[in-house]
């Protein structure tokens, strides 16, 4: 893997996770610790944010965003460390679906992330030194405890909406969950009640190509000055394989050469779909944190809906009245339609109000981020009609 | 009005009536059995049409579950809340007494179980309301007894091996399956060709050879 990247500068990375750029930071002082599953307290604590649009007078207008696994806070703006757009770019802004001139709209880093909210990149303010594996193990639901007090500190009693991918929508669920009146509309896209034994397993495999790499250092490369780039980059190739389909791969690569003829009879990157991996593993270590992926990648594992309702995921939506918007994709594999049509039946189970559609696409899971037509009308036409029913003017 | 004259007047009118508002007949007469502010489940509710009309003349808090993927994503998009879903099996995801109503619209015919499917809609609502297209229509009887072929209509535009209608039944046949489902027939209405309701008290008989389309509001038995 000659290209999978050479930089070894790290630290503007590692800095972002204490001093986040073009971002917004709520500090939670020691005198609001964060109390988590695994039963401990974290304290002091951060949680850096973007906003766009305004809050209105009612503060009733805020949208809350929900990243996945290795999204960020950048949802509509440009990238601080890539320099690339936002990664909803085609779903957030002025004039679109999830429109920032009708909605307040807040994408806070997740915990446990590396973008500024604290996670294992973060100074440990007990060491003055990075976290690392001392880090508390978290989960879903923790992550959406500190997003709540986040919009405390913000003085937003009620979102609008909270919407969100994959681990966004194992989020966006949790809240409703959890804090059901404080929850307008919900839209759980591409996602499920519960991490499935397939993709508790292929995180293992990511997990173990980081920690196989020597440079890893048992989780201290940070302070050690080294950086497990190339376990991480194998553990992003391999997860990216499952954010598309067979078919996506075969219509963008087919069996094509990258930039040859003939083979080489080598283990070069012949083909194009190799140097595609590649260049994904490679780009990915540049802004993230091998520690995060561990975490985050845990916490999706852990989530288990039903498991706080003895069992029945039905449990957790009893009397809420919150809309929801439900929305799976044909060639997502790693979140099928079935995981979907889960979480209606329970919402219908519990008597919860519930749009459901499943979209035609051959891109796989990562199609709830792509320019998906139906996806972006669906999720307009489901905030129109929420929006009209909590009297929310159209346009300011 | 002799029957001749009757069968002369159906066969020059013209096709589904439809109001000025271009609301169809059958799905406003639906919307009146269904009392304000009422929790409804469209089961089958295609684009949507019936949950909006009900929305606008009712004010009802209305579900939908409808089989084509087309029709689900049209009604998201209106922001109906609306799933892909199938009378025949996912019905019984639904607890007890959910709704106040759940309309079956032109779907009975549809299904594979209709039985199954009227006990569960008794069981998830306080009232059932079913419409369909009544197969003793003279029309039809002429096509089969007359014509040797399976009847096409206006409504009913499928040849017989591309049809979706599986379960046909005709208004006799519906009032037995109301029997042993164990439904109460709070209010019946026939409409004929044109969409106009026949008289309320005219015989059975002569619905089931008039009308064109029955509406069924039904209610648990005891």
């Amino acid at each position: 893997m000659a290209d999978v990247g050479t930089a070894p500068d790290s630290s503007a990375r590692a800095r972002e996770a204490d001093e986040p750029r073009n971002s917004q930071v709520a500090r939670f002082s020691s005198n609001r610790p964060l109390r988590l599953d695994a039963g401990v307290e974290l304290s002091p604590f951060q949680i850096a944010y973007k906003t766009y649009g305004a809050l209105n007078a009612d503060r009733s207008n805020a949208v809350l965003l929900c990243h996945a696994l290795t999204g960020d806070q950048h949802v509509a703006s440009q990238h601080p460390v890539t320099g690339k757009p936002g990664w909803w770019e085609t779903m957030v802004g002025p004039g679109k679906p999830i429109d920032s001139e009708r909605y307040f709209v807040i994408c806070p880093n997740v915990l446990g992330a590396c973008m500024g909210t604290t996670g294992p990149a973060s100074t440990n303010p007990d060491t003055g030194k990075p976290w690392g594996l001392d880090f508390p193990v978290i989960t879903i639901r923790d992550m959406v405890r500190a997003q709540a007090m986040l919009l405390d500190e913000l003085k937003i009693d009620s979102l609008f909406a909270v919407a969100g991918g994959s681990m966004g929508g194992m989020q966006a669920l949790q809240w409703a969950a959890s804090f059901p009146k404080r929850v307008c509309c919900a839209l759980p896209l591409a996602c499920a009640t519960r991490h499935s034994a397939q993709n508790i397993a292929f995180h293992e495999v990511g997990r173990q190509a980081v920690m196989a790499d020597p440079e890893w250092r048992s989780g201290r490369y940070l302070i050690e000055n080294a950086n497990p780039r190339r376990g991480l980059a194998v553990a992003r190739m391999g997860a990216h394989i499952t954010y598309l389909s067979d078919a996506a791969l075969h219509r963008k690569f087919g069996r094509k050469f990258q930039d040859r003829d003939n083979p080489t009879f080598s283990f070069d990157a012949d083909f194009e779909v190799e140097s595609y991996l590649r260049h994904q593993g490679s780009s990915f270590v540049e802004r993230f944190d091998a520690n995060s992926y561990l975490y985050l990648t845990r916490a999706m594992d852990y989530f288990d809906l039903a498991a706080d309702y003895d069992g029945v995921v039905a449990n957790a939506f009893r009397g809420a009245d919150t809309r929801f918007c439900v929305v799976s994709f044909t060639s997502d594999w790693l979140f099928p339609t079935s995981d979907s049509r889960a979480i209606v039946h329970a919402l219908n189970a519990s008597g919860a109000r519930v749009s459901f559609a499943e979209i035609v696409t051959d891109k796989g899971h990562d199609a709830f981020l792509l320019d998906e037509p139906e996806l972006l009308a669906i999720v307009r036409g489901f905030l129109d009609g929420a929006a009209k029913a909590r009297g929310l003017n159209s346009a300011k | 009005m002799t029957m001749l004259s009757r069968l002369k007047r159906d066969l020059t009118m013209a096709d589904a009536a439809r109001t000025s508002g271009g609301a169809r007949v059958d799905l406003l007469l639906v919307s009146e059995m269904v009392s304000p502010g009422a929790k409804v489940l469209d089961v089958g509710c295609g684009d949507g049409e019936l949950l909006r009309l009900l929305g606008e003349h009712r004010n009802v808090d209305g579900r939908g579950i409808e089989l084509s993927r087309e029709g689900v994503n049209e009604c998201v998009i209106k922001g109906l809340a609306v799933i892909q879903g199938d009378a025949d099996t996912d019905l019984a995801d639904y607890p007890n007494d959910a709704f106040d109503y759940v309309i079956l619209s032109q779907t009975l015919q549809a299904t594979r179980h209709p039985r199954v499917v009227l006990e569960h809609m008794l069981r998830i609502g306080q009232h059932a309301v079913v419409s369909f297209p009544n197969f003793g229509h003279w029309r039809i009887r002429l096509q089969v007894a007359l014509g040797g072929h399976m009847p096409q209509t206006d409504n009913l535009p499928y040849s017989w091996w591309d049809s979706p209608n599986i379960h046909f039944c005709t208004i006799k046949d519906f009032r037995r399956l109301c029997e042993v489902s164990g439904a109460k027939m709070e209010r019946a209405v026939a409409l004929n060709a044109y969409g106009k309701p026949l008289r309320f008290n005219a015989p059975w008989w002569f619905w089931n050879l008039f009308g064109e389309q029955a509406v069924f509001l039904l209610s648990r038995r005891g």
